[in-house]
């Protein structure tokens, strides 16, 4: 299993953004590049990215080749109650992580 | 590209020819990190452990610590919670008695497995021994290095100290002449640092992926135009134990992250 | 010396380079690579056929990075991040890469704040256009030029 690496505050406050950041362990193989000896390497990277929070959808992106590699990402949210954010990578040759955090809101 | 290169090459040319007066070795005062060259951006990366790529290694070595092989015992039945590996990185390469000469970490991570838990050693800059040396080094993150306070290490760390100052490869360059020399000046858009190992394992943004101290001396061999040092030479070891006693008292920073 | 010599001698460079390492060398094989061009027709996929104004983001990158493989960006809007005004998604677009985008991302007023950090691959010396689509409907620009410079000794002995 892939590793990853997240970051939510354990508690928060009603009302106040929060800086999520996330980091995933992957080659992201663009699919642009050849061996010495000519053959194409494919593509293999993750394609989409998705946090919900207590199941609602609050952050969705799409990647490509140009995200580097072991792909880092932070994006804010407004904590509302406390509950668990999920976390799911989606990408080439079935990959398919999921990763989750608590958040105590009082 | 080619033009850089280019560039980077009558620049290396251009050391060559100037070092020509004698190496002086950086007075302990003026010591800095390989760090203190980076972009504020990548000393950022660095500093944030929840945003260093060189973390994720260190969460695979937390697997790795706890994993039982089929026969033999996991890492943490016999030294506990990786947090009891505090001190340790910082101390290597260290003398082994039963060998009669220093290993590295990555050597004793190997040993450790041979000897007391059946299993093959694992291949160099492989995924897991990278991820095992990233979470023991971590756990001296902070920690000033201590290397080559053993003085049956000193024979060893002189010889690596010939190595670090003798001329070699096509471009006729000593490690000195770049790192004790020069390193106030850049090479192309590359600073040239005073050569600190001070948080190896790195992540390298270069090779995005946690590498080696052997790795980045084999890229400066290649850089010379002289043929690198195999993972297990002797030589290889005694460089490293150079470079690390050289370092002795600064601040490990591994997993460090660096251009 | 005739084109075809030169390739096959640095072709023979890099399997030296390779066998050295004991490991797999890799080369870059041109000329695959987004341009102005491109990149102008990825941003139309997007806005689709919409006025893109100048304004409201903030594209904040290195401008000179020290390597390409790896360079930090963040880009922020201003936006009250309201129900009635907010910011629906921001997309990254680059020159020079082999594709024009770089990222899209879906975020609502639940965001409270509309910014989004990551790290990215720049091939080359180049311009990148961060585009926000907003709640109206509306679409606004930042660009940032940055400069990527090549490390003096890799593991490629090209």
């Amino acid at each position: 299993m892939a590793s990853a690496l997240i970051n939510v505050p354990a508690t928060a406050r009603r009302g106040d953004i929060i800086e999520i950041k996330t980091l995933m362990s992957h080659i992201m193989e663009t699919g642009f590049r050849h061996t010495v000896t000519g053959e194409a390497i494919p593509r293999n990277i993750i394609t989409n990215f998705t946090c919900r929070y207590n199941g609602d959808e609050v952050f969705r992106a799409d990647l490509f080749p140009a995200f580097s590699a072991n792909p880092f990402i932070s994006f804010f949210t407004v904590a509302t109650e406390s509950g668990k954010f999920e976390f799911q990578w989606i990408g080439d040759n079935g990959f398919q992580e999921t990763a989750s955090a608590s958040i105590t809101v009082t | 590209m080619k033009r850089l290169r280019n560039i980077s090459l009558s620049l290396l040319a251009v050391i060559a020819f100037t070092s020509l007066i004698e190496a002086a070795e950086i007075a302990p005062g003026e010591r800095r990190s390989g760090a203190s060259f980076m972009s504020v951006e990548t000393q950022a990366m660095q500093n944030d452990a929840t945003a260093n790529p060189g973390m994720l290694g260190v969460l695979d070595g937390e697997v790795l610590w706890t994993r039982k092989p089929a026969a033999g015992r996991a890492c943490a039945d016999c030294h506990g919670d990786a947090s009891s590996m505090r001190g340790v990185a910082v101390r290597y390469p260290a003398f082994d008695d039963k060998l009669n000469r220093p290993v590295d970490l990555e050597q004793r991570v190997n040993l450790c497995r041979v000897d007391h838990q059946q299993l093959p050693p694992l291949a160099d800059e492989s995924r897991d021994l990278l991820a095992l040396t990233a979470l023991i080094g971590r756990q001296s993150q902070g920690m000033p290095i201590e290397t080559g306070a053993d003085s049956r290490l000193q024979a060893f760390i002189d010889k690596g100290r010939d190595a670090f100052m003798r001329r070699q490869g096509q471009l006729n360059l000593a490690c000195t002449n770049c790192h004790d020399d020069n390193w106030d000046k850049r090479l192309a858009g590359s600073a040239i640092t005073q050569a600190h190992p001070t948080g190896y394992p790195v992540y390298r943004l270069e090779w995005q992926g946690l590498g080696s101290l052997k790795r980045r001396l084999r890229n400066c061999m290649i850089g010379v135009r002289t043929q690198p040092y195999s993972a297990d030479a002797p030589e290889m070891v005694e460089l490293e134990l150079y470079l690390m006693s050289r370092a002795r008292g600064m601040a490990s920073e591994t997993p460090a992250v660096r251009p | 010396m005739a084109e075809s010599d030169r390739t096959t001698r640095r072709q023979f460079l890099a399997t030296a380079g390779g066998a050295a390492l004991g490991a797999v060398s890799l080369v870059h094989v041109g000329p695959v690579h987004a341009t102005p061009d491109t990149m102008k027709a990825a941003i139309r996929d997007i806005v689709n056929g919409a006025a893109v104004r100048p304004g409201k983001v903030k594209l904040d990158v290195p401008p000179l990075v020290e390597n390409g493989n790896t360079v930090p960006l963040t880009v922020t809007v201003t936006s009250p991040m309201s129900d009635a005004d907010h910011v629906v998604s921001i997309h990254i677009f680059n020159e020079k890469n082999p594709q024009p985008n770089v990222g899209n991302f879906y975020i609502s007023p639940r965001a409270g704040r509309a910014q989004i950090a990551m790290r990215i691959r720049l091939a080359d010396t180049q311009t990148l256009t961060a585009i926000a689509k907003l709640s109206d409907g509306s679409f606004w620009s930042a660009t940032a030029d940055v400069v990527v410079t090549l490390a003096a000794c890799t593991e490629e002995a090209t």
